[in-house]
């Protein structure tokens, strides 16, 4: 058993993936807002059985996975402030 | 002692020394062939202890089954035939057979009723995992090997002291439960967090793990800190402490993970915040918890190393490893892509991925234990494994801007690996029984229910928004985020050369002068006995017969006096 080299082909060809059209793209953007939409109005339809009272407040996983995952964004960029290094520190991969 | 049951982790081991013997499609079919064999060892070990001996005063047990070390050894030797197909293609002659070494203890942690045997496999693992990061070859990976060995011989040595002082003092050396109650119990459990990634020392995991070759990081992601959570379950369940630790672990995980450049030190934060989650589990220490810890451990081994396999896959194909290089790969590593994207949603519990129905056992618990900040801190969590690892890793990696790099998609035994990895990815996820009935306590739990579904979807799917919406801010730059191994890399290096100074100066302040003055005692013995000096010189032999005269008649007065 033996692996293929690895294979770069500069200059790289145009990309031409349906993925690559901004107007695709677009429409990805669009899918998925309906899709946040619906999963918040489905809530109107699903029973929750909360455990804990703030679990019972409208919408609680939404807004509260997108505070939490903005709130350790910027944790993060704090603490990069005070522990941020070039990525040579330790020696260029050779320490 | 029963002779009839074989010892599946000593086959694996013995079985991994024949292999440098082997060539061609026979190593091949050996390499996936023997942890199947073991696997169907596994099964075969009856419950109860199956192998005893004598060894000083003591009963040891190196062989004992029931359903917790079954389900470990179980993914443990599955763990070694995916990794083994995918790294057929590996080229080192060392990396491989380290690896099986190394399941094979891991195994043997797992099937041992006694703390030496689990001491001594715990050892080998140490040994062998150094040689799976030492065979990738550069210096760098030498000097990672070498910072590795170093933590876990640390660790090895606080836990040879708790297993003493615990034998010392109850004159047992079966593994059974124990409390933090005494010293020799606290060295046991920080021994055993020390292999976990547990802080203070969590940093060797992401210093040590991305340093191996392609194929080699995959199989380091899934034994040395999976022993650490199944010691944590039989040892201390229900130690709260660990609850604290494990939340500090997950959000360890999820800041620093969100930081990083390089997509392999991703993967190896997330396993510390991944662990954090079963560590947590074990900490609550309930039926459930401990059910959803051990099936946590079994579903996250895979997806982990399904996750790590399209990065070795991207490594191997690009020889690039930091997303501020990558991007675009989905145009040609389609495959590679959807099954990076599978792991990635199985480690972000999607429904119908394996994730879905371990991890929300760990979360049911903390509700069902009415811990309100348990239970917000491992839903917030939640969400921050989707954005560290379930989009950003495949975001970076495979799509955001067009690198401009073309490469083919790895060799077909890596594209067999992770098709057969993602598939146990989605097909736990869909059908949750096989995995409930390893479980160690009978499964009382749905995961598929109206409102788990549509509460998980609402908190990944939001936390997708808040992704791209701060996208700006986790715009990867040519950094590192300094972590503990800061303390032994820098700090304590600069503390010794510090210290050397202080010696020199030392020398030269004291050293100095006292070296003047034996140079001067010795300079006025020379010339008082040297060759040219007063005492040595020859004399004539009439002052000689002068000087005897004057003794003579020195004595001759003292005599008289």
């Amino acid at each position: 058993m033996s692996h293929t080299p690895p294979t770069l082909v500069p200059p790289f060809p145009p990309p031409s993936h349906w993925l690559d059209d901004p107007r695709h793209v677009k429409l990805l953007w669009r899918g998925f807002l309906a899709v946040l939409a619906f999963t918040v109005l489905a809530e109107l339809a699903v029973h929750l059985h909360p455990h804990f009272g703030i679990e019972g407040v409208f919408a609680f996983h939404a807004w509260f996975g997108f505070a939490a995952c903005t709130a350790m964004i910027v944790l993060a960029k704090g603490l990069a402030l005070l522990l941020k290094r070039p990525d040579n520190y330790y020696g260029r991969r050779d320490d | 002692m029963t002779d009839t049951v074989l010892h599946p982790g000593l086959v694996l081991i013995l079985g991994a020394l024949l292999l440098p013997a082997l060539r061609g499609w026979l190593r091949a079919v050996a390499v996936v062939a023997l942890p199947l064999a073991v696997l169907g060892l596994v099964w075969l070990v009856p419950d109860g202890a199956v192998w005893q001996l004598r060894f000083l005063d003591y009963t040891l047990t190196p062989l004992q089954g029931d359903k917790l070390a079954r389900l470990f050894a179980t993914i443990f030797a599955l763990m070694a035939a995916g990794g083994g197909l995918f790294a057929l293609g590996q080229k080192s002659r060392v990396e491989v057979p380290a690896a099986f070494v190394y399941a094979g203890a891991a195994i043997g942690v797992a099937l041992a009723g006694d703390l030496v045997t689990v001491f001594a496999f715990l050892e080998l693992m140490a040994v062998a995992s150094t040689l799976v990061l030492w065979s990738q070859g550069d210096a760098a990976s030498y000097r990672a090997a070498r910072r590795y060995l170093m933590v876990h011989l640390l660790g090895g040595v606080v836990l040879f002291a708790g297993i003493t002082g615990h034998v010392v003092q109850t004159g047992e050396v079966a593994f059974t439960r124990m409390a933090p109650d005494s010293v020799a119990h606290w060295l046991i459990l920080i021994g055993f967090l020390v292999n976990a990634g547990a802080p203070p020392l969590s940093a060797w995991l992401p210093d040590a793990y991305p340093e191996a070759s392609w194929s080699g990081t995959v199989f380091l992601s899934a034994f040395t800190t999976k022993t650490a959570v199944y010691v944590l379950i039989r040892g201390f369940p229900g130690t709260e402490l660990l609850i604290w630790v494990g939340l500090f672990m997950i959000f360890y995980g999820i800041v620093y993970a969100l930081l990083e450049n390089d997509m392999r030190r991703i993967l190896a934060y997330s396993i510390v915040n991944q662990v954090g989650f079963m560590i947590v589990g074990i900490g609550i220490g309930t039926e459930m918890a401990l059910n959803g810890a051990a099936a946590h451990a079994f579903t996250h081994i895979i997806y982990k190393a399904l996750l790590l396999m399209s990065a070795g896959s991207v490594l191997l194909m690009t020889n690039r490893r930091k997303c501020s290089e990558l991007g675009g790969l989905f145009h040609t590593m389609p495959l590679t892509t959807v099954c990076g994207t599978i792991g990635a949603l199985a480690i972000s519990s999607f429904p119908l991925t394996s994730g879905f129905i371990s991890k929300s056992m760990v979360s049911q618990a903390a509700a069902d234990g009415h811990l309100l900040w348990v239970w917000l801190g491992l839903t917030a969590a939640s969400a921050g494994v989707f954005l560290h690892a379930g989009i950003k890793f495949p975001w970076f990696v495979f799509f955001q801007r067009d690198s401009g790099l073309r490469p083919a998609e790895p060799p077909a035994s890596m594209r067999w690996a992770m098709l057969f990895f993602a598939f146990l990815c989605v097909a736990m996820g869909v059908w949750a029984e096989p995995l409930y009935a390893l479980l160690p306590y009978t499964v009382n739990y749905v995961p598929y229910t109206g409102a788990h579904v549509l509460t998980q979807l609402q908190l990944l799917l939001f936390s997708g928004l808040a992704f791209f919406v701060m996208l700006p801010w986790l715009k990867r730059t040519l950094t590192i985020t300094l972590d503990t191994d800061w303390l032994w890399r820098r700090a304590a290096p600069a503390l010794w050369q510090g210290a050397l100074r202080a010696y020199a100066g030392v020398r030269g302040g004291v050293a100095r002068p006292m070296q003047a003055l034996v140079k001067g005692v010795l300079d006025a013995v020379e010339r008082t006995y040297g060759q040219e000096g007063r005492l040595a010189r020859t004399w004539a032999t009439r002052s000689m017969a002068l000087w005897v005269m004057v003794l003579l008649l020195g004595y001759l007065t003292l005599y008289y006096v």
